[in-house]
């Protein structure tokens, strides 16, 4: 018995000694292409690319908007749109999602729209969505959570329907009915799947977002932008660009953070 | 011990039907032609019975539906023709007194060792406490105390196996049904768990079905090797009556070698081999 165990304890630890500095050695090398980033940005404002701002001038204008409590303002406004959007959008894409992957009925009917919204982008969808539902809060939410909706449900549906037939047969010799099956294994083997589409469905939220707030908005980061636009304000615009991208990284990581802990279990490169 | 006694209560060539275990009556399986292929017959009436705890393995070369057969048995492939009757009752879909270990491992992969051998036992409603006990007891039958709260991609293949081995045992099946469970294993990991699995066996009789395409194998460890022919028909059934426990000396005895030889000649020289 000690024969078999000694040596095959071996990959347990290899596995934890490879993955710990190739952390720490990924977040430096980040911390690297970030400050080559920036260190590139202020070389071409300095060379006096045209209207280019620098790193310094967009930091002021974001010291000053963040002072006045335009930007929070701003912030909270598309936070909010992308969040209830989002959440409306996977909320409905994971059951769909399911019912697809497992019930041929479901994927007869839900299929060809699936497919045929997902060739049309939700941008496209905004003139009708405005005309329709006006220029409140509620277009702008439908169709950030029609974005949302459509990655994800793919996604989901290819985890149901990808997951290996070997478990399931497994959990039915082992006694399991459909629902268990349904519940211990189809569930938990698909959700890594799951979590990917939300984090495409969480960039498509984005990207819908400020497309949205670019045609009728009072307030938010794409609405501020547009006005920058009009006054040729490109710090502000700069402001309202990285504002995006952090608070789209964070929600990201937040999300990646998630689908460590629901899907350790898989195998990483 | 009980290691020593014959096989199972009847060890025969031919157990009468109504004793045994498990019986295959006229079993067929033919798959219908898909895409403007021709039907393939997996199966073609299989007659065998197999008796209470005694260990049968089948060998045949690839694709003479020496699978199929233990998938028919296990009630997850519906047979064409025929059936299967397990205590004289037919098959109809898989059933707790009859554990499977597949090739691949199945292990659930979002589960440790201990989850994966408590599943079955947590469909069955077995309450926690004995769920607990029963999984501890069948993780250290198969050597993998220090590992229950592995999970299954930090093991080796050989661990995997003993895990799902152990999964299969916790349910606490009558019949093992084992398909190529050492297929991807190396050769010296293979012999082990051999070993590993007779001992096992040894302690906890259960009535095996093991399907291999290792005729060292499949003399090492069976009562009775059915040598399996295609498309989907028994060739022969040998008695092996190599004494028990068996041994590296039972391994490297003359009389392992002379049955050994003979069932290599009757899967490897078959008429109208293809391969």
């Amino acid at each position: 018995m000690g024969t078999v165990t000694a040596p095959a304890a071996q990959p347990v630890r290899e596995a934890r000694r490879r993955r710990v500095p190739s952390r720490a050695r990924g977040l430096g090398l980040n911390l690297v292409a970030l400050l080559l980033g920036i260190g590139l940005w202020a070389l071409l404002a300095g060379l006096g690319v045209q209207g280019l701002p620098g790193p310094v001038r967009v930091a002021h204008r974001a010291a000053e908007v963040l002072g006045d409590g335009t930007l929070e303002g701003d912030a909270l406004a598309s936070l909010r749109r992308v969040l209830l959007g989002f959440a409306l959008g996977t909320a409905l894409a994971v059951p769909a999602g399911f019912l697809m992957g497992w019930y041929g009925v479901a994927r007869g009917l839900l299929e060809p729209w699936v497919q045929f919204f997902r060739t049309i982008p939700p941008l496209a969808i905004i003139p009708l969505a405005i005309v329709v539902l006006g220029i409140g809060e509620t277009p702008k939410i439908l169709v950030i959570a029609l974005g949302a909706f459509l990655s994800c449900v793919i996604s989901t549906f290819q985890g149901v329907i990808g997951v290996d037939p070997t478990l399931v047969n497994a959990a039915r010799v082992l006694g399991a009915g459909d629902r268990v099956i349904f519940t211990r294994v189809v569930v938990p083997a698909s959700t890594p799947f799951i979590v990917v589409g939300m984090r495409i469905g969480l960039g498509s939220a984005w990207a819908t977002l400020v497309a949205a707030e670019l045609i009728a908005a009072q307030q938010g980061l794409g609405f501020r932008m547009q006005q920058a636009q009009v006054y040729y304000d490109l710090p502000t615009i700069f402001v309202g660009l990285i504002t995006i991208g952090v608070l789209g990284l964070l929600m990201d990581r937040l999300l990646l953070l998630a689908e460590r802990r629901l899907g350790g279990w898989q195998d990483r490169r | 011990m009980n290691g020593t006694r014959p096989d199972g209560a009847r060890t025969g060539k031919a157990a009468p039907p109504d004793a045994a275990k498990i019986e295959f009556r006229a079993v067929g399986k033919v798959y219908p032609a898909a895409g403007g292929g021709t039907a393939v017959t997996a199966l073609g009436g299989v007659d065998l019975g197999i008796a209470d705890e005694e260990f049968v393995t089948v060998v045949g070369p690839s694709g003479c539906g020496k699978s199929t057969l233990l998938g028919v048995a296990a009630g997850l492939v519906p047979p064409t023709s025929g059936e299967v009757l397990v205590d004289g009752r037919p098959v109809t879909g898989p059933g707790p007194e009859r554990g499977v270990i597949f090739q691949q491992y199945a292990l659930f992969p979002w589960l440790t060792v201990r989850g994966n051998v408590e599943f079955g036992l947590k469909v069955a409603g077995v309450p926690r406490r004995e769920r607990r006990a029963r999984a501890e007891h069948f993780i250290g039958l198969v050597g993998l105390g220090d590992f229950a709260d592995a999970h299954p991609r930090t093991l080796s293949g050989g661990m995997r196996q003993r895990c799902a081995l152990a999964r299969a045992y916790a349910a606490e099946p009558r019949i093992l049904l084992m398909d190529e469970p050492f297929g991807a294993l190396d050769a010296l990991t293979r012999v082990r768990m051999q070993d590993r699995l007779l001992d096992i066996w040894g302690r906890e009789r259960r009535t095996v079905l093991f399907i291999t395409h290792d005729v060292d194998e499949a003399v090492y460890l069976g009562g009775r090797v059915v040598v399996m022919a295609s498309p989907g028909r028994v060739q022969e059934v040998v008695d092996v009556g190599l004494p028990r426990p068996r041994t590296e000396e039972v391994r490297l005895s003359p009389e392992f070698a002379e049955i050994r030889n003979r069932i290599w000649h009757a899967v490897y020289h078959q008429e109208g081999n293809t391969t």
